[in-house]
């Protein structure tokens, strides 16, 4: 609750009929830092995702998006596209979607539809080619070369979306919700079926897209190792409910965060742990 | 792109003998046992009345061998000229050739087009039919900013044409306006009547979506019907007036535009304004589309065909989206409408049934989904080639509907099957219609 946080997290639930999906969830996420949300399967993240970035409207609780003029948005009283549009929130999927039919350069310009729509003024401008559209569509284009050139695909930028290689359509879909100029960057399992060379080139992405956009990011992550390398602060998750919070390395001491992952007791994680010590 | 795609090129290169033989073989079979009934037995009353019945053995196995021999020439011709993207048994050099006529087939088009008038102009059945393939032209290009951009599967799209036409008839009927007042006034009567279509359809997708409009069209045919005090009833609007060149008539009389030159007159004048009016619509409508492809809103309708929900993450806002793509696709239909009531001088529900939705959606599917230059082609091929059948008689229907099955063997997804990017940086290159979405919704 204090000015340092970019979202608030506030007694989040989330029912689907009888079945409790999130239950009675708090966190902060930092402005300007990484936040990792984990968890085994089926713990519920993506519903706080989709809570989080308007997919579903939550049972209970409030999430409020704090922006750096002071701006306080009530997440959960927005719907649909104006998260993305008004309260700056973007997101990327856990199974990529792009627009597989379209180019990688025409994924990004799609991105900045909001700003283009004005700059065509409403289309109008647009259609008559008026010289204040074509210098925003040109500032577009940059902004979509920039962001190829940073994910190394800008000798491909001309290819279809759908045929780039796994990894890359994984690194389009994060370039293509920066191009919406984000504060906040939510991501679902970035790292998902990337090699072990591929996830270290995310996380450098990750790293560099906080410390030189001041993007604040907030991730959903299995692979261990991006998690603990890049975040600042982590949540862990089990049936719905928080069960640890804090910096990675007391996350990866914490015995009930083991236990969650080995689906033991905690007494069980514990000695585990004092044997291997 | 390149490497990984000179590989199955090589493998591809002779066609399975054993798989076309066996497919042949099986279809031959299916022919067979089909037809061994409806052709080679034949039933007839006996001379006491008694059933009696002649075998024709030698008609089946013609009819058996036919399609022996199609079915291996159509495998054939499915190999050598696959849909776009797929590796070809083409020649590199015919490939080239195909690749610069291709390119050419534009520009060549429209400047034959522009020159129909001058070439045929004692020739009143060419020029009416061009003025008809041209309403269909315009009426498929402005379908498919609905459904070939948006995705949006509309099959009550004559609705708009109906509201268009109606809209010019009463207007010029009942307040004596003039064409050219009235054309914007339909144009913006059916946009209206788009966006009215489209705000309950908002959330329906695919077989649902298509049913709603399809109702949508009967529901504006029938009001039509109904409505006997406005539209007249099933007896139509006539004497619609005809347009004006800036307000000069074009009749015989003394003010007429052919007096005003110092021409003899002749009705063909009028046929041939009427003809460059409608190519100028369909020019537009072109234009239009063009642009809007190129625009925000363009890609937008484009990026809602590839995935809706990815759209909505990125704040786009689908239902002004989709309203849009309904109100533009409705407006183009309006003017064709207008063009259609001022030509005809009359017009009744009669002409705006469900068949013409059909077809304007066949011109869209044939031509290629989202392809300017694969609907006017299809437009073409459909008025105008039925119109060329028209000397097979009976068999027209047959010849017709083969020449569809035909084209969808080796054509999939339409006459030209690939997308063109908006935007590129370095080259644009056609994307492959694999990737490319219908649409759901």
């Amino acid at each position: 609750m204090n000015g340092k946080s970019i979202l608030t997290v506030d007694h989040l639930s989330m029912r689907f009929g009888g079945i409790v999906a999130v239950s009675d969830l708090s966190f902060d996420a930092e402005r300007g830092k990484i936040t990792a949300l984990i968890g085994p399967n089926g713990a519920g993240k993506t519903t706080v995702f989709n809570c989080i970035t308007g997919f579903y409207k939550p049972t209970l609780g409030a999430m409020r998006m704090t922006h750096l003029d002071g701006r306080a948005i009530q997440l959960e009283r927005l719907n649909d596209f104006r998260i993305s549009k008004l309260a700056k929130v973007a997101r990327t999927f856990q199974n990529i979607r792009l627009f597989p039919g379209m180019t990688a350069l025409e994924n990004l310009m799609v991105a900045q539809h909001n700003a283009l729509m004005l700059a065509s003024g409403l289309t109008f401008l647009g259609l008559i080619g008026a010289p204040s559209w074509r210098t925003a569509e040109k500032r577009a284009i940059d902004l979509a070369r920039l962001w190829l050139d940073r994910i190394g695909l800008i000798d491909r930028a001309d290819d279809a979306a759908g045929n780039l290689p796994y990894g890359d359509q994984r690194r389009l879909e994060i370039a293509r919700a920066m191009c919406t100029e984000p504060a906040l960057l939510c991501l679902d399992e970035p790292a998902a079926g990337l090699n072990a060379r591929e996830s270290a080139a995310l996380s450098e992405l990750l790293l560099s897209i906080r410390t030189d956009h001041g993007t604040s990011i907030l991730l959903i992550e299995h692979d261990m190792s991006v998690v603990m390398e890049i975040s600042d602060h982590v949540v862990v998750m089990d049936y719905g409910v928080k069960i640890a919070e804090g910096t990675p390395q007391d996350i990866r001491d914490d015995p009930k965060v083991i236990a969650a992952y080995l689906g033991a007791d905690e007494e069980e994680a514990i000695a585990v742990m004092e044997s291997g010590t | 792109m390149t490497a990984p795609a000179a590989e199955p090129k090589l493998a591809s290169r002779a066609p399975d003998v054993a798989f076309i033989f066996k497919k042949a073989l099986i279809s031959a079979l299916v022919a067979l046992v089909l037809f061994s009934l409806m052709i080679g037995i034949r039933t007839e009353a006996g001379p006491a009345g008694q059933l009696i019945y002649l075998t024709r053995f030698g008609e089946l196995a013609a009819v058996v061998a036919a399609v022996f021999g199609g079915s291996i020439v159509v495998e054939l011709l499915r190999q050598w000229w696959g849909p776009v993207g797929t590796i070809r048994i083409v020649p590199p050099s015919v490939q080239r050739t195909l690749a610069v006529a291709r390119r050419a087939i534009a520009p060549v088009l429209l400047i034959f087009t522009f020159l129909v008038p001058v070439i045929f102009y004692d020739q009143r059945y060419i020029l009416d039919l061009g003025i008809l393939v041209l309403t269909y032209v315009m009426l498929g290009w402005g379908l498919n900013v609905v459904v070939g951009l948006a995705g949006l599967l509309d099959l009550g799209y004559v609705a708009f044409y109906a509201v268009g036409a109606y809209s010019y008839a009463l207007l010029a009927t009942n307040f004596g306006l003039s064409f050219w007042v009235c054309l914007p006034m339909a144009g913006i009567l059916a946009a209206f009547w788009g966006v009215l279509l489209g705000f309950p359809v908002l959330r329906l997708r695919g077989d649902y979506l298509a049913i709603v409009t399809l109702a949508f069209g009967e529901i504006i045919r029938l009001v039509i019907i109904n409505w006997q005090s406005l539209t007249g009833g099933p007896n139509g609007v006539s004497s619609i007036p005809r347009p004006s060149f800036f307000g000069i008539p074009l009749t015989p009389g003394d003010d007429g535009l052919a007096a005003k030159l110092g021409i003899e007159f002749s009705p063909t004048h009028r046929i041939v304004f009427l003809f460059y009016i409608i190519l100028a619509l369909a020019l537009l409508t072109n234009w239009v589309t063009i642009r809007l492809r190129r625009l925000p809103i363009g890609r937008a309708w484009e990026a809602l065909r590839e995935d809706e929900v990815a759209c909505r993450a990125l704040g786009i806002n689908t239902t002004t989206t989709k309203l849009t793509a309904f109100a533009t696709g409705a407006m183009f239909g309006g003017f064709a409408g207008a063009f259609f009531a001022t030509r005809q001088g009359f017009i009744s529900p009669e002409s705006f049934t469900f068949q013409e939705s059909a077809l304007v959606l066949a011109i869209v599917v044939l031509g290629g989904m989202g392809s300017q230059l694969g609907v006017a082609l299809a437009a073409l091929t459909m008025i105008g080639g039925f119109e060329l059948f028209r000397g097979l008689d009976q068999y027209r229907m047959l010849v017709f509907g083969l020449a569809m099955v035909l084209l969808m063997i080796w054509r999939p997804r339409g006459l030209i099957g690939h997308r063109a990017p908006t935007v590129f940086l370095q080259h644009s290159q056609a994307i492959s219609s694999d990737l490319v979405k219908e649409g759901h919704g």
